[in-house]
């Protein structure tokens, strides 16, 4: 497989001396293109600090991330934003949208981050809406749109910089059933049409579906890797 | 990006609200601290500094303009004969009583001076003629002081020293810091009104001829007079000053209400800027998430600053101003000139971005799992 993202040995201690809290213990895990790649398990497993680490925000304590075939665990700190910036999406459980700004002033607000601005980026902000399904929102606030609807310009503003991963947490957690389908929908085919290496944190058994492999992390550690239909099925049991 | 920053202060009207008031009360205090400072020192030296003359000659070392002790008059006369000297009169400042029509008596200062001579006057005139002063028994006071010293009119006779004063002519804006009202007349009448012998004189004022090297002229006049000093004009104001400002205590509290409303201003914009700071601190993480410099952010939060400092600014000047407007008819004098009205604008920006600065540190230091909290 191709890999976009590939994680090795990976350790994350949090203080130090009598305190020290390990979060993650010699993980490792590829995300691969064109992949849905659900990582699952209870509450302080450490799936978000692995999320962090893999989107360049958190730094490990050891081991190796490489984004892309390049290693950025070692980077100083000052070269990662660029990292985040030609590489990686993010999607918020929060959708963590600026409520001051539009559905398209907050898509822009990414493009300005890569230099796209003026008529240039009005055009490619709505272009992002449309693909959401948001064509008729791009003057509207966070504020008067539903929950589905801010996360769907999460989205478009998540691939407003191309990135070739999307890391989303939670991406379901604050939305409804119909919404968090169009959600996960729309998740799935940017990894199966758009070749989109797609991880994706949640608690959430019902979008199991949509992931080609899911991933249990339990004290820090990678469990079991399941299929979508070893997933199901397991969970099937265990209902 | 300014455009970010522009979006979020207007976004929460509230928080703007509360921001911008933080602001503009830090810098009405200041204003109006500052104000009241550089009025008292104004008031404690104006007849210096509008006195138009390059040296006042002292009896020797006057600490103030008020504390003044006679000296013979025909000092001017070897004043006069010193090489680069244009002109020199003698002048009088000294405290006297004023009896008002009801019969009560008030404390001013007279004012003496040549009317015939281009400095040493009154300033400000709004009713009646400098000249007028030639004639006896006449005097010039401020509009401001019309009430306390019972005069309703020009014409009005008072009496000072029990020697009858006539009001020719009025000035505006004059304030004394002693609050004894400055009574300007001719130097003749003010020997009267103030008991001065007729030999002796307060002071000399001295203006240099054109081109002078005053450095030499003030030595050429301290060699040629005995038992006096020779100040140039700004010394001498400045010795004032000092001496009402350092030598009493009056000054110096002023100065520590200056001080104390600078410092008090400055932790309000800065507690402001930084809680409008850290409102906004999920957006700034959320930035970091996205592939943002620091830079980036840092830039956005000194717009934020810049603009809340040129908003805050823009009212609170109105207010100082309007405060400024409204002691002109009251007890204390407030002097806001443009020179302050500029260091102000620069103060509120320094207190914003500092403020700001300090927020800015908070911003570095940002949870990474912040943006992952739902």
């Amino acid at each position: 497989m191709d890999s976009a993202i590939e994680v090795r040995e990976l350790t994350k201690v949090y203080a130090e001396g009598a305190t020290a809290a390990r979060a993650l213990d010699n993980v490792d895990l590829d995300v691969n293109r064109g992949e849905v790649l659900l990582l699952m398990g209870p509450s302080g497993s450490g799936k978000t600090t692995l999320v962090s680490i893999m989107g360049c925000i958190l730094r490990a304590t050891a081991g190796s991330v490489k984004i892309g075939g390049r290693e950025v665990a070692h980077l100083p700190e000052r070269a990662l934003p660029v990292v985040r910036l030609n590489n990686i999406g993010f999607v918020f459980q929060g959708f963590n949208l600026f409520p001051a700004l539009t559905a398209a002033e907050n898509v822009e607000v990414a493009l300005d981050l890569k230099g796209i601005r003026g008529s240039a980026a009005h055009k490619r902000s709505r272009a992002l809406l449309e693909e959401v399904g948001l064509a008729d929102k791009v003057n509207s606030f966070p504020g008067d749109l539903s929950g589905g609807q801010k996360q769907r310009v999460a989205i478009a503003r998540a691939l407003a910089g191309d990135p070739e991963i999307i890391l989303a947490d939670e991406p379901t957690a604050a939305l409804d059933k119909t919404s968090g389908r169009v959600v996960m929908e729309m998740l799935r085919s940017l990894a199966s049409r758009r070749g989109r290496a797609v991880a994706i944190v949640t608690h959430d058994n019902r979008v199991m579906e949509y992931a080609d492999r899911i991933v249990h992390i339990e004290d820090g550690k990678v469990g079991a890797v399941l299929t979508r239909n070893e997933a199901m099925q397991f969970s099937g049991a265990e209902a | 990006m300014a455009s970010i920053a522009v979006r979020n202060l207007l976004h929460d009207k509230v928080r703007l609200t509360v921001t911008l008031t933080g602001i503009i009360f830090a810098v009405v205090l200041v204003a109006v601290q500052t104000g009241l400072f550089l009025g008292f020192t104004t008031t404690t030296t104006n007849v210096i500094d509008n006195s138009r003359a390059d040296f006042w000659v002292t009896s020797r070392n006057v600490d103030y303009i008020e504390a003044g002790v006679p000296f013979p008059e025909k000092q001017m006369y070897h004043a006069l004969a010193v090489p680069g000297v244009a002109e020199a009169q003698k002048y009088i400042v000294r405290f006297g009583i004023l009896k008002k029509p009801d019969g009560a008596n008030a404390n001013c200062e007279i004012v003496g001076f040549d009317p015939e001579r281009p400095f040493g006057g009154p300033w400000n005139v709004v009713e009646g003629d400098v000249r007028s002063l030639t004639l006896p028994d006449t005097v010039m006071l401020d509009r401001f002081y019309m009430k306390k010293l019972g005069v309703t009119h020009l014409g009005q006779t008072v009496e000072i020293r029990n020697i009858r004063a006539r009001v020719v002519g009025f000035t505006k804006g004059i304030r004394t810091f002693t609050t004894s009202p400055l009574i300007f007349t001719s130097y003749k009448n003010a020997q009267k009104y103030s008991a001065l012998d007729s030999d002796q004189t307060m002071y000399l004022l001295v203006k240099a001829a054109p081109g002078a090297d005053l450095v030499r002229l003030r030595a050429g006049l301290q060699a040629a007079m005995d038992n006096v000093d020779v100040l140039p004009t700004r010394e001498f104001s400045r010795r004032t000053n000092f001496y009402w400002m350092f030598g009493t205590g009056a000054g110096l509290t002023v100065i520590i209400a200056a001080v104390l409303g600078l410092i008090v201003g400055i932790v309000v914009v800065a507690q402001t800027i930084y809680a409008a700071t850290v409102d906004h601190i999920r957006e700034f993480g959320t930035l970091k998430a996205m592939g943002a410099t620091n830079g980036y952010i840092y830039r956005i939060i000194l717009n934020q600053a810049i603009v809340s400092a040129i908003a805050g600014y823009a009212v609170a000047i109105v207010i100082a101003s309007a405060v400024e407007y409204s002691s002109r008819g009251g007890g204390a004098n407030i002097v806001l000139p443009a020179s302050v009205r500029v260091g102000l604008f620069g103060l509120t920006l320094f207190m914003c971005v500092s403020a700001a600065l300090v927020s800015i540190n908070k911003v570095t230091k940002i949870d990474p799992a912040l943006v992952f909290k739902g």
